[in-house]
């Protein structure tokens, strides 16, 4: 493997566990979120989710990484690029005993992961890696409609109630603590760019939070400061037990019947 | 002898008998799924784009090409080697919907968005039952990646709309 192509693979690891986590969290909001119309498109999104993870899967696997499936199932948590505040459970319990999910807290982040990943759709546009270039546009088609979704919760709960007020605040509050860690392009994060895969994190973080303020200006909220990485940087490795214990779950069937697995 | 352009017209045609299995009644050629078709001395390319990425229609869609293909060039050389690839190169666009597929999707109470939208413009959307152009958009994510939930305000009819899918970049040359 090549020097550049061990930077090319970091970086869309990056991509890939981002967008596979997140899925996977979106996901255990089945038959959960506040209403039925949200179940069915909520649904959607995370089907749509897991198809961008796994577009970027197939170019690891092209890039010598290993399969798909043993890319997205038999990886330890240590391997994994995803950042810490996307492996965070939705809330206390777990999908099948007493869910206690938290919904704003779901939709900032997913607002907040939207906007990003926008932008680095945006910039892989414009990526020296051509595989790249084709599949952001792919994701951007769809991608769209999701950053919509979002902003429309964001706006409804955020002009709502006080008490809706209050929770998407202080769901704001916690997101930015760790959010950093999304933006962070990990410890290669200068040799990527310099490569021009993609842009610079302080270029990508300047874009989003110009963004953000813009999407907060219009409900009158604002907040001072860079996101925070409290937890760790995840792009190096660092994880919390939350991914441990949902990798165990997205792994059962494949672990359970290796054969059945390649039926 | 048969010649090339002969087994290609072939191939089209067995394409036409593969569909999408959430949507029975349109093919993938009308589905604008068909991207290329590449036929040498030992192997018969296809090139497939995928509606939408997350879509789980498409292992099953691929196996299917595969199939009847292999079962088709069978009569013309048991030797070509056929090969069925998923590219998204150049992205899906509800653009790329024929008319015929446009209208087996109508008779189906599926409206197709107008094909020359572009992102961030608001939708032309008529009800596939009355061509009313009085509808409201219920949900955009309908009961598949492809598909949306609208309400007719004429003639009371929910119906689907295939989701208005548009490149951003179809004009940049690469
Ligand atoms: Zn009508």
């Amino acid at each position: 493997m090549t020097k550049d192509n061990k930077y090319i693979s970091e970086l869309i690891y990056q991509l890939a566990d981002d967008n596979f986590i997140h899925s996977y969290r979106g996901s255990e909001w089945l038959g959960l979120a506040p209403h039925i119309e949200e179940d069915v498109a909520f649904s959607s999104i995370n089907q749509d989710t897991m198809g961008h993870a796994s577009m970027y899967f197939e170019l690891l696997e092209t890039l010598g990484e290993g399969s798909v499936d043993e890319l997205s199932h038999n990886r330890k948590p240590k391997d994994f690029r995803n950042a810490i505040i996307l492996e965070e459970a939705n809330g206390s319990g777990t999908y099948l005993d007493q869910p206690e999910y938290d919904w704003a807290f779901t939709v900032i982040r997913h607002l907040f992961f939207g906007v990003l990943k926008e932008i680095r759709l945006e910039s892989l546009n414009q990526s020296s890696y051509e595989p790249l270039i084709h599949t952001s546009r792919k994701i951007q088609t769809e991608q769209y409609y999701h950053l919509m979704h979002w902003k429309t919760w964001f706006t409804q709960l955020m002009l709502s109630t006080q008490e809706a007020r209050d929770k998407m605040e202080q769901a704001i509050s916690r997101v930015w603590r760790d959010f950093g860690g999304v933006i962070s392009l990990g410890k290669y994060g200068k040799e990527i760019s310099d490569l021009k895969l993609i842009a610079s994190e302080d270029e990508l973080r300047s874009e989003w939070l110009r963004r953000i303020h813009q999407i907060f200006d219009q409900v009158g909220f604002s907040i001072e400061g860079n996101p925070g990485m409290e937890q760790g940087n995840g792009r190096n490795g660092e994880h919390t037990e939350d991914l441990t214990s949902a990798l165990n779950i997205l792994s059962e069937v494949y672990h359970s019947d290796i054969d059945a697995v390649t039926w | 002898m048969n010649n090339i352009s002969d087994l290609e017209l072939e191939i089209f045609r067995t394409l036409e008998n593969v569909t999408d299995p959430e949507m029975p009644y349109i093919n993938v050629v009308e589905l604008g799924m068909v991207e290329e078709v590449e036929i040498d001395d030992n192997q018969v390319f296809i090139k497939l784009l995928p509606t939408f990425s997350g879509c789980p229609a498409l292992d099953m869609i691929k196996g299917d090409v595969l199939r009847k293909i292999k079962e088709e060039i069978k009569r013309w050389n048991a030797s070509l080697d056929i090969e069925v690839k998923f590219s998204f190169n150049p992205p899906w666009t509800t653009k790329r919907i024929s008319e015929e597929g446009r209208r087996k999707l109508k008779m189906n109470g599926i409206a197709s968005p107008d094909s020359e939208h572009k992102h961030g413009h608001s939708w032309e959307i008529d009800c596939p039952y009355c061509d009313s152009t009085h509808v409201t958009m219920e949900n955009i994510f309908g009961p598949t990646a492809c598909r949306s939930i609208l309400y007719c305000n004429e003639c009371k009819n929910p119906f689907e709309a295939m989701k208005p899918v548009a490149n951003l970049y179809e004009k940049v040359d690469l």
